[in-house]
């Protein structure tokens, strides 16, 4: 049967004009790559508890495979590329319709209806390979390092089973080539990762964020759908979803501009929801309630990103609906500045380390979708690809750590793990310094990129760019600083200082942290020796060097054009491998040349924020805490206190320093007082308040409508019919005396009465 | 207009080997239940062996014919005949119908309800699935209405006998509500007969005349006659209150085969009766259907965000998902029917599958109200992982069946018929979306509630909580894999449905979708 | 003419039937006000018969006389069984089937 899921026959008849010509084996066949994973899903589901590591083995042994066919893929892809000419390469025009580029499309006659044709396949080109090496490779190391973290959990199998199926599902969305299927894989990521926040779900507080998590991808869900079918009509009347095909269209112009705007605007929606940007944001660092491996790979690495993700895919139409080319504003380059900025203003008032790294995956989102905001394809891209890395690290790095001090908590329950654990401060010091976006690691590199893309930089002496985005420039240098100085609170928390936990932990309610007790409930608390904390096993520490080994090299990828200290065969090569540029369906971006002065002004700032930070709490907090003899937990982190505190013994030090002065007193303080908890306010009180109150409000109409309109209007209308036929019937019921006689003499009554008619009838 | 008249014993005996296993039934003796309930699950057994070589001998290069048709002389005088036949748009229902029933008796081996009397509630449930299955089969006015009302009377009793407290009162409720719709549609199929010079109740004259000779006015008012008699049973918005009270009420299996089959009777006639046969006044109704059904949409979720019961909460989503029916049925183009078609099914298997699941809940814990269940998933892990996935698919998580009935009856509003308003269906569609958000509300809040966190104190030790037994998941398992199949094969319903609908539509006048629709038969016929 | 007769008969007959039927209160008497009745019919079926020289005047009487007998067969049973439940088979106390 040919309407059967059509992955079966990858060689059926291409529908589609943009095929190449002899793909290489594994790129023909990469939709294995997601199906191992859900097969292995499938197996764990129902023989999972049978098996003997109670079925992390064929979750591991799908994703590694899974992995390898990646990597064969990648290596394809390169090979294929580089025997392909772009069309019309002197002149730099892109390709026209219908003459291929290289992405290689598989696709199958899905279903049909009223006439239309709908699609599934798989779209294999270099933005779908990086994705596939990206999801593989994290998933395979979350999945070692679970094996460890979550190995007493009552749910093992039941947690592996999930990640197996979350794994195929984000290379099932990736690999799709319509918007259809992208639904899908969209949708059920965000199953998974219902699941996955909800898997202690004995707390409510966990279920509570499960919800939220959901329902809030659900609201933009509405702008997805409408988006999707707004596209589906537009695109040059095909009635298609097909990507390639929708890009073409809108690449040749034979889309009108009213329905890009909407479509832009919907999906636009959908990314808020998905990658956790302003405004919608808010599930996000809820989402952290559930195991830390979770974060690490659906919360940090993998599914947040599908936001991003899907308008690289779909890029022509944010291009043109946002119209990117050429503007110094537009909506999508503000949202993502802003919620850079506001992520990061957040992350300096959590003690929470995981929220901490939660609010920085919402910044380095907010990068990412700035950067395709400005036009910065490439560097958007490459970002998710460097971020993947090291934020993977700093999750399971975190994780590594409360998986020694039983809590989440830096302020109450960290500090001094540096002694304690050596290995996991390494690891965690290289992933901040990349998040930092430190020479030569791998954040500085996609970092500077994005800054160079937004063609704000006139001052730097610069060139390119598609607008003049000097605001979002601004934004992006001011987050930087941000970056650095939360990193640098987050590390002096967690491994510097003196050690504050091991306090009473046998009986201990830790309060709000209800998932940091829990991440650990299946501990033998009764032979385990409550004195120091100590490091992790090698199931933990392996995926971390990785990472963290990852997080130095992956910006080697993509080195700017013009990089000395290698020829010029080794820089770009990232953008040259994955973006479809000069194609039919991507439209024409105006590449910015890379600019030192910027690199280097940037790299500046960011010193200068973890500058700011190290002095305070090196050196400022480090001689008050000795000074006042009080822990750092009972030390108020508000600068404005601290100084009165501090205020005689270093009035006269800080006088002298007006940029002390500047950077602490005003900046500093206002930035993380005020500011900050202003914005965690708007978060919580406004946002929050108002997504909470909104369905409050739902409920509240919902009972007032059932119980004024439903029970009362309409059933009262029913009720009274039936009120009227039944005062009748009572009327009617004297008459039924039960006595055959009176039955009887009404018989002949009536037959006298019809008797009568006849004979007046008849008579007359 | 073209027939296929081979094997056309087939659907006779399809629809009266219920009937006939329930007339074994009287003859076996009350206190032998164990008989009565083997007979009834043998009967239906052997009406599902019978669909399913349905379902294998039809032609479905030739979906958009009547197959098996069977045309006899039954009421000379009025002009009705016994004709039935079977095309491609009550093949998923009659199928869907045959497989029900077997689980609904599988379910009753151990759970015949309070106050017992096996025989009585088996020999009316195979009545039950004479009447439903002859709806789907029925090719005649007369005759369809003839199914459509043995449909009533069974179902009345199961409510009022095997019913909870207020069962007099939800018994009556739906017995008058579905009474007044019949007999404002039986005016209408009589005014058909009238108005049209045949003189006959054939729906396949009828459907080729299409209205022709009759006023528009009168049109209107015949069509509404019908809208009103099939709205009741969908039930649309104003017309659904009947349906909260009898499924709280029906006793699980009554429940199932409600939410399951019965409803679809009223979409199932409005395509097969109401918009083929009176196109005109169709499109005119189409935006006040559309209305309706966004209303029923919107209005359904917040009567779920208000429920304290866990039936009821089910009841009122019925409501909801078959506002997207009734939204794909509004757009009146074979893109929208089709969903429609899917989305009848997939309602049928989920909320089929959730009131099963309600009554095993109400079974183990004596109650239903949200507040007092709670951590299912604790102390019978399974049922609360599939209380978890049938929400999933209820809220029309793509991959499983129910998001294709949601999602291309929100694509076609996109682009209704020729000659209704495009701007009035974009607002129903935006709003259709948003109800998509609040399904996702009210069923994920009934999982957090029911299934989630600790098993509540008075629960926390009661023996009587086990998993789901044997018998559940005999009767469960084929509805979950339903869900699962096609969800991701939808094409094996659509493949099938396009070509009948495509062809009730080709007759139209002025409606759209025609030429669209002839391609589609043209080119389709070389699938299956 | 001799039809008028039968018809004045009949009807003195199922008069006087009529009257027992309503009046009488032993469930034995009703019983046989209503033979009275049926045989009021049973002169009118021959009388028409016999004058438009019908035979099935003639049938029907006939049926009409067996179906009467049945009737009162069943009609005994019933007081019968009153009579056996209640002692009584006084109509006028009688009164199950009040609605």
């Amino acid at each position: 049967m040919s309407f059967l899921f059509g992955f079966a026959e990858p060689s059926s008849v291409p529908t589609s004009s943009t095929v190449a010509h002899s793909a290489n084996w594994f790129l023909e066949y990469a939709w294995l790559v997601p199906l191992l994973p859900a097969l292995s899903f499938v197996g764990i589901l129902f023989f999972g508890k049978r098996m003997r590591y109670r079925g992390a083995e064929l979750g591991i042994a799908a994703v590694s495979l899974s992995f390898l066919l990646a990597v064969c893929a990648g290596f394809a892809w390169i090979q294929h590329r580089d025997n392909f000419v772009l069309p019309d390469a002197a002149s730099g025009a892109p390709a026209t319709p219908g003459e291929s580029y290289v992405a290689v499309q598989n696709s199958t006659q899905w279903l049909q209806s009223g006439g239309v044709e709908f699609g599934a396949g798989v779209l294999v080109d270099g933005l779908s390979v990086m994705m596939l090496l990206v999801v593989t490779i994290v998933s395979l190391l979350v999945h070692v390092y679970s094996t460890d973290y979550v190995g007493d959990d009552k749910r093992y199998t039941h947690f592996f089973a999930f990640l197996s199926l979350f794994t195929a599902a984000m290379l099932f969305f990736v690999l799709s080539d319509n918007i259809l299927q992208m639904i899908v894989g969209w949708e059920l990521v965000g199953v998974c990762s219902f699941v996955l926040i909800g898997h202690w779900w004995e707390e409510k507080p966990n279920s509570d964020a499960a919800l939220k998590a959901f329902l809030t991808n659900r609201v933009g869900d509405v702008g997805l759908i409408i988006g999707t079918i707004t596209l589906f009509f537009a695109a040059g009347g095909g009635h298609t979803f097909d990507t390639i095909k929708i890009n073409e269209a809108i690449v040749q112009g034979e889309v009108g501009h009213t329905a890009l705007v909407v479509a832009s605007l919907c999906l636009m929606a959908a990314v808020m929801s998905k990658s956790g940007q302003f405004i919608l944001h808010t599930w996000l660092p809820d989402a952290m309630a559930g195991p830390t491996p979770v974060s690490a790979l659906i919360h940090a690495a993998t599914m947040v990103v599908a936001g991003v993700f899907m308008i690289a895919r779909l890029y022509p139409v944010f291009f043109e609906g946002m119209q990117i080319g050429g503007s110094s504003i537009n909506l999508m380059a503000t949202i993502g500045a802003v919620t850079l900025v506001f992520g990061g203003l957040l992350a300096f008032v959590q003690d929470d380390i995981k929220k901490v790294l939660a609010y920085s995956t919402v910044s380095q989102l907010g990068y990412m979708v700035m950067a395709l905001g400005v036009g910065a394809w490439t560097a958007a891209v490459f970002h998710l690809f460097t971020h993947a890395f090291f934020k993977a690290n700093l999750f399971l790095g975190s994780g590594s750590v409360a998986h020694a001090v039983h809590s989440f908590d830096m302020k109450k329950d960290m500090g001094g793990m540096r002694k304690f654990m050596p290995k996991t401060y390494i690891t965690f010091i290289i992933g901040s310094l990349a998040l930092a976006g430190l020479f030569p690691l791998a954040g500085f590199w996609s970092k500077d990129e994005i800054l160079v893309g937004t063609g704000g930089w006139g001052l730097f002496g610069g060139t390119g760019g598609n607008g003049a985005y000097t605001f979002h420039l601004l934004m992006g240098v001011f987050g930087a600083a941000l970056t650095a100085a939360y990193m640098t609170r987050c590390v002096y928390l967690t491994f510097h200082g003196e050690f504050r936990g091991g306090h009473a932990h046998g009986g201990h309610a830790h309060g709000g942290h209800a998932h940091g007790g829990h991440e650990h409930g299946g501990h033998a608390h009764g032979g385990h020796a409550h004195g120091d904390p100590h490091e992790s096993g090698p199931r933990i520490l392996v995926p971390l060097y990785i990472l963290s080994g990852l997080a130095v090299v992956a910006g080697f990828a993509n080195l700017p054009a013009g990089f000395q200290l290698v020829g010029d065969s080794w820089t770009e090569r990232f953008g040259h491998y994955v973006e479809p540029y000069k194609s039919s369906y991507f439209p024409a971006i105006d590449h910015a040349t890379p600019s030192w002065s910027l690199a280097v002004v940037a790299s500046v700032v960011a010193l200068a924020g973890a500058g700011a930070a190290i002095y305070y709490y090196f050196v400022k907090v480090d001689r008050l805490a000795d000074q006042t003899q009080q822990s750092l937990t009972e030390l108020p982190d508000g600068l404005s206190k601290s100084n009165a505190l501090a205020g005689a013994g270093h009035r006269v030090l800080v006088n002298k320093y007006y940029l002390d002065h500047l950077y602490e007193g005003v900046i500093v303080a206002f930035t993380k007082g005020p500011l900050a908890r202003a914005a965690y306010w708007v978060n919580q009180k406004v946002i929050d308040r108002t997504v909470d109150k909104a369905g409050e409000t739902a409920v509240l109409v919902g009972r007032h409508v059932y119980d004024v309109v439903d029970q009362s209007v309409i059933d009262g209308f029913v009720d009274g019919s039936g009120r009227v036929s039944d005062a009748t019937g009572e009327e009617l019921r004297q008459i039924n005396s039960g006595k055959v006689q009176n039955y009887a003499a009404i018989l002949f009554a009536m037959a006298a009465v019809l008797a009568g008619t006849f004979l007046i009838i008849f008579a007359l | 207009m073209e027939t296929i008249t081979d094997n056309n014993w087939l659907l006779t005996v399809l629809v009266f080997a219920p009937l006939v296993g329930a007339l074994i039934m009287v003859l076996i003796p009350q206190q032998d239940e164990q008989s009565h309930k083997q007979v009834a699950l043998l009967t239906s057994l052997v009406t599902l062996g019978l669909a399913a070589f349905l379902l294998i001998d039809f032609n479905y290069g030739k979906a958009g014919v009547l197959q098996y048709f069977a045309d006899a002389e039954w009421i000379e005088v009025i002009g009705a005949g016994y004709t039935i036949g079977v095309d491609g748009m009550s093949l998923p229902l009659i199928a869907l119908t045959a497989l029900i029933m077997p689980l609904v008796f599988v379910y009753s081996w151990n759970h015949i309800p309070e106050p017992g009397n096996a025989k009585a509630f088996l020999i009316l449930s195979l009545i039950l699935e004479t009447g439903m299955i002859g709806t789907f089969v029925a090719q005649d006015l007369v005759l369809f209405f003839v199914f459509f009302e043995v449909v009533l009377l069974p179902m009345f009793f199961m409510i009022a006998v095997w019913g909870g407290e207020n069962r007099r009162y939800a018994s009556l409720k739906f017995f008058l509500f579905t009474l007044f719709g019949s007999a404002l549609m039986l005016l209408s199929f009589l005014a058909l007969y009238f108005l049209t010079e045949a003189d006959t109740f054939s729906m396949l004259v009828l459907t080729e005349n299409a209205g022709e000779g009759i006023a528009r006015g009168t049109q209107l008012l015949v069509f509404a006659g019908m809208f009103l008699g099939f709205g009741v049973k969908v039930p649309m918005f104003p017309f659904h209150t009947w349906l909260p009270d009898a499924h709280t009420e029906a006793p699980t299996q009554g429940s199932v085969i409600l939410a399951a089959v019965l409803l679809k009777l009223g979409t199932y006639g409005f395509i097969r009766i109401a918009i083929p046969m009176l196109p005109e006044a169709a499109e005119a109704w189409a935006p006040w259907i559309g209305l309706l059904a966004v209303i029923g949409i919107i209005y359904g979720a917040l009567g779920c965000l208000a429920q304290t019961d866990m039936k009821r909460l089910i009841a009122f989503s019925s409501v909801a998902h078959m506002g997207f029916v009734m939204l794909g049925i509004a757009t009146l183009t074979d893109f929208g029917i089709n969903a429609a078609i899917f989305g009848m099914v997939a309602h049928g298997l989920i909320t089929g599958m959730l009131f099963f699941i309600a009554g095993s809940v109400k079974e183990r814990y004596h109650t239903l109200e949200i507040k007092r269940l709670g951590g299912m998933l604790a102390q019978a892990p399974r049922l609360g992982w599939i209380l978890g996935f049938v929400s999933m698919a209820s809220l029309g998580l793509p991959g499983l069946a129910g998001f294709w009935g949601e999602f291309p009856a929100i694509l076609a509003a996109y682009e209704p018929a020729v000659g209704l308003s495009e701007k009035t269906f974009h607002v129903y569609m935006v709003v259709a979306a948003i109800g998509t958000v609040l399904a996702a509300g009210y069923l994920l809040w009934l999982l957090q509630r029911t299934a989630m966190g600790e098993p509540p104190a008075e629960f926390a030790d009661d023996p009587n909580i086990t998993d789901v037994s044997t018998t559940e998941w005999i009767a469960w398992a084929p509805l979950l894999f339903g869900i699962v199949l096609f969800g991701v094969a939808p094409g094996l319903i659509f493949e099938v449905t396009d070509p009948a609908v495509g062809q009730s539509l080709n007759n139209c006048i002025t409606l759209t979708g025609c030429e669209v629709a002839e391609a589609a038969a043209s080119s389709g016929s070389g699938g299956g | 003419m001799l039809l008028n007769q039968f018809l004045l008969l009949s009807a003195v007959l199922f008069c006087i039937g009529v009257y027992g039927v309503l009046a009488r209160k032993n469930g034995v008497l009703v019983l046989m006000s209503i033979e009275l009745i049926l045989n009021a019919v049973n002169i009118n079926l021959v009388a028409f018969g016999a004058l438009t020289a019908d035979v099935g005047g003639e049938v029907f009487a006939l049926f009409t006389i067996a179906v009467a007998a049945a009737e009162v067969g069943i009609g005994l049973a019933i007081v019968l069984l009153i009579y056996r439940n209640r002692r009584s088979i006084d109509l006028s106390e009688i009164d199950l089937m009040k609605g």
